[in-house]
């Protein structure tokens, strides 16, 4: 399968009072047509700011983004219309996403009017169209934000993403401010518009657990770096990066099955450090529990420890053999 | 097998807003017996916080109102206690964690003063300066923060989530209270850090034998924190047991819903949520409040809000489909 997105040694640094933030610090992906790339990592990873370097909110400060083999690593002003319309994206609060002062139909037909779909009444009867693929009521037309529930208002959020026809669609944590009984119904739409139009979904989340159930491969971000790269299940069955495992190992789950998936406890240990004075050497090894001497002084490289299985760790590899 | 510490019984508290009145907590029912773990689940406004609120009585009214119920604290009714008598209760009897450290702690005071304002008007011996001070870093590195002296001298803002959470363990265990409440203690936190904070939390409290209260939205935070649960559902305690036996086979619909539509690390796709949303509470649904989401509603459930019963062994649920 073609690559949708290749990212390539992407860096977004941010210069505060405080010092350089590096907050996405050298890493590379790709994402096929048709699939989910799942990003996870916990707070402050780098996930959103990647996710909006994508997107064109932030310029790359160097690095390479490919949508369809096209350079898009441009300042979003030079990307061409037709660009934007093909990449969306579905933020986490449903609550200041979407413009209190709209009605629901507004909200809806601002990016038709964007990028100059149809005219008033093809406008019109896609925004009804739009609702009823997300099981909303037609007269929600009328409605303001407020008086819908934080379940549906993430509706409406997907369903504007949905109005351009994009190919590529960044979730960043569509659900996690969803109770759990109203996540699952957004999950299984999500999945379903996948199938029906071949959508391409960068997927943001903490929830590994989720994480487990909608994604194909699955990338795992610590301090502005991915540590490792796996298809889903192998990412889940023979996880390999200390990190991983100290992450599996620490989800709590609700049955003994789902606890004899967990890798051996990996007491967890440490705070994270600061992607201001990101530690030198492998970024994990303030926390790791099997580092060893070289871990502090040199950035581990990528290996491939089997097919389209990644690590960035220095147990694995040439060190290994000898 | 220790009495019941606590107990709450049959309590409705309403709201007072501009559009009219909340009737958010409908007869809710939960005890703790000593040295147990508690477990209280449930989902974002199902009245977890206010029903704690009514216990250590620092309900705001208004708008708040408890228009019914009793709160057995040792046999006594905190409801009905003189204001000095439920002053004597808080700290040394009960004391909370709560569900946001950073509104918990005052930006402005070092960790310090805080810490020592709560041990000396918490402990029942008169201390000296230096005692209470002693106390105070005795209690930061029970929660395992490095470096007390320092952490002593900081403001909120200079520490970590984690750190945080960690001083507000300390505060509410530095009383030696016999029941604690922990609201949501690691809602915000990453979930190694969460770990950390949990193995801690249930060490400190097994080890003092601490009767303990904890609430959270995560089925799978309260199978590793407790050895009983009680899900609430919009105002209700519809289902409580032992941890085993509610884990193994729940039964109240509501609580068998949120069981299958959690993602399982073992895969297998996502299962149907449950229809609908939570009840308005300007207007709840007569009967079971949970009846317009339940894929069994009978007649009688819009009827008559279902009693909590026991179903065996300690399994209670408030359920008609359980019920003569
Ligand atoms: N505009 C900005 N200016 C300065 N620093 C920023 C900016 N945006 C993000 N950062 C910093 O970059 C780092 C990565 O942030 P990012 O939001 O990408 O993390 P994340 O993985 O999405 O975390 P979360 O799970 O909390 O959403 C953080 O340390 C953050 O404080
Ligand atoms: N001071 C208040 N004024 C008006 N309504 C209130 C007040 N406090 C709580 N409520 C209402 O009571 C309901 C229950 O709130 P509560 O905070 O007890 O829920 P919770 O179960 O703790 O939820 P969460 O998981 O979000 O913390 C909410 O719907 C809220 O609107
Ligand atoms: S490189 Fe070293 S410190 Fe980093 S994860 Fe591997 S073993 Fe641990
Ligand atoms: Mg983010
Ligand atoms: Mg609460």
């Amino acid at each position: 399968m073609e690559p949708i997105l290749e990212i390539k040694d992407l860096k977004k640094y941010f210069v505060t009072s405080r010092g350089t933030v590096r907050a996405v610090d050298e890493i590379s992906f790709e994402l096929l047509r048709g699939e989910t790339l799942g990003l996870v990592g916990e707070s402050g990873s780098g996930k959103s700011t990647t996710a909006y370097t994508v997107i064109g909110i932030y310029a790359p400060t160097s690095g390479k983004i490919l949508f369809r083999g096209q350079d898009i690593s441009v300042p979003v002003s030079k990307r061409p219309k037709t660009l934007k319309r093909a990449i969306q994206i579905v933020f986490q609060d449903p609550g200041t996403s979407l413009n209190p002062r709209r009605t629901i139909g507004q909200i809806l037909e601002l990016p038709l009017k964007v990028h100059r779909i149809g005219d008033r009444n093809d406008r019109r009867r896609r925004v009804v169209e739009l609702l009823r693929m997300v099981e909303l009521p037609e007269d929600y037309i009328y409605k303001a934000p407020h008086m819908l529930g934080g379940g549906e208002r993430q509706m409406v959020a997907i369903a504007r993403a949905l109005a351009t026809e994009p190919e590529l669609v960044i979730l960043d944590e569509p659900t996690s401010a969803l109770d759990v009984s109203i996540q699952a119904k957004i999950i299984n739409m999500l999945l379903d518009f996948q199938r029906e139009m071949n959508l391409s979904y960068l997927f943001i989340t903490h929830d590994l657990s989720l994480m487990r159930n909608v994604a194909h491969r699955v990338a795992i971000m610590y301090l502005g770096k991915i540590c490792e790269l796996a298809p889903a299940v192998e990412f889940f069955e023979n996880p390999y990066h200390p990190y991983t495992k100290m992450l599996l190992s620490s989800i709590p789950v609700v049955s003994e099955e789902e606890e004899k998936m967990k890798p051996e406890k990996i007491i967890s240990q440490g705070e994270i450090p600061s992607p201001v004075n990101p530690p030198p050497g492998c970024r994990f090894h303030t926390r790791c529990t099997e580092r060893n001497g070289i871990c502090s002084q040199e950035l581990p490289g990528m290996v491939r420890v089997r097919e389209g299985h990644l690590v960035w760790c220095h147990l694995f590899g040439k060190k290994e053999e000898g | 097998m220790g009495g019941a510490l606590l107990a709450i019984r049959d309590l409705f508290v309403e709201f007072k807003v501009y559009e009219g009145k909340l009737k958010v907590l409908n007869g809710v029912f939960l005890s703790v017996r000593e040295g147990q773990r508690v477990g209280l689940v449930g989902e974002a406004g199902c009245g977890k916080t206010t029903t704690m609120k009514c216990v250590l009585r620092i309900l705001p009214s208004p708008p708040g109102r408890i228009t019914k119920g009793e709160i057995l604290f040792r046999g006594e009714d905190i409801l009905r206690m003189p204001p000095r008598k439920v002053q004597r209760i808080r700290g040394r009897g009960i004391s909370m964690i709560f569900q946001d450290p950073t509104a918990a702690l005052n930006p402005v005071f070092t960790i310090g003063d805080q810490l020592m304002t709560v041990i000396r008007y918490g402990s029942h011996d008169s201390l000296t300066r230096r005692e209470v001070r002693q106390r105070a870093i005795k209690a930061l590195a029970e929660v395992q923060l490095p470096d007390p002296e320092r952490i002593m001298a900081s403001y909120p803002i200079q520490l970590s989530g984690g750190m945080r959470q960690r001083v507000c363990i300390a505060m509410a265990l530095a009383t030696e209270p016999e029941l604690l409440i922990a609201d949501e203690p690691t809602t915000n936190l990453d979930v190694t850090i969460q770990d950390q904070v949990l193995r801690l939390l249930n060490e400190l409290v097994v080890r003092r034998k601490t009767s303990v209260i904890f609430i959270t939205h995560s089925l799978g935070v309260v199978r590793e924190m407790a050895d009983w649960v009680y899900v609430m559902y919009a105002g209700n305690i519809i289902e409580g047991g032992p941890k085993g036996d509610l884990f193994r086979e729940p039964l109240h619909p509501y609580t068998r819903g949120l069981m299958r539509a959690v993602p399982k690390l073992t895969g297998g796709g996502i299962a149907e949520g449950i229809p609908g949303r939570i009840p308005d509470y300007l207007d709840p649904p007569p009967g079971c409040r949970f009846h317009p989401r339940c894929e069994h509603a009978m007649p009688r459930c819009s009827q008559k809000n279902p009693p909590f019963r026991p179903v065996r062994e300690g399994h209670e649920v408030a359920c008609f489909l359980y019920q003569e």
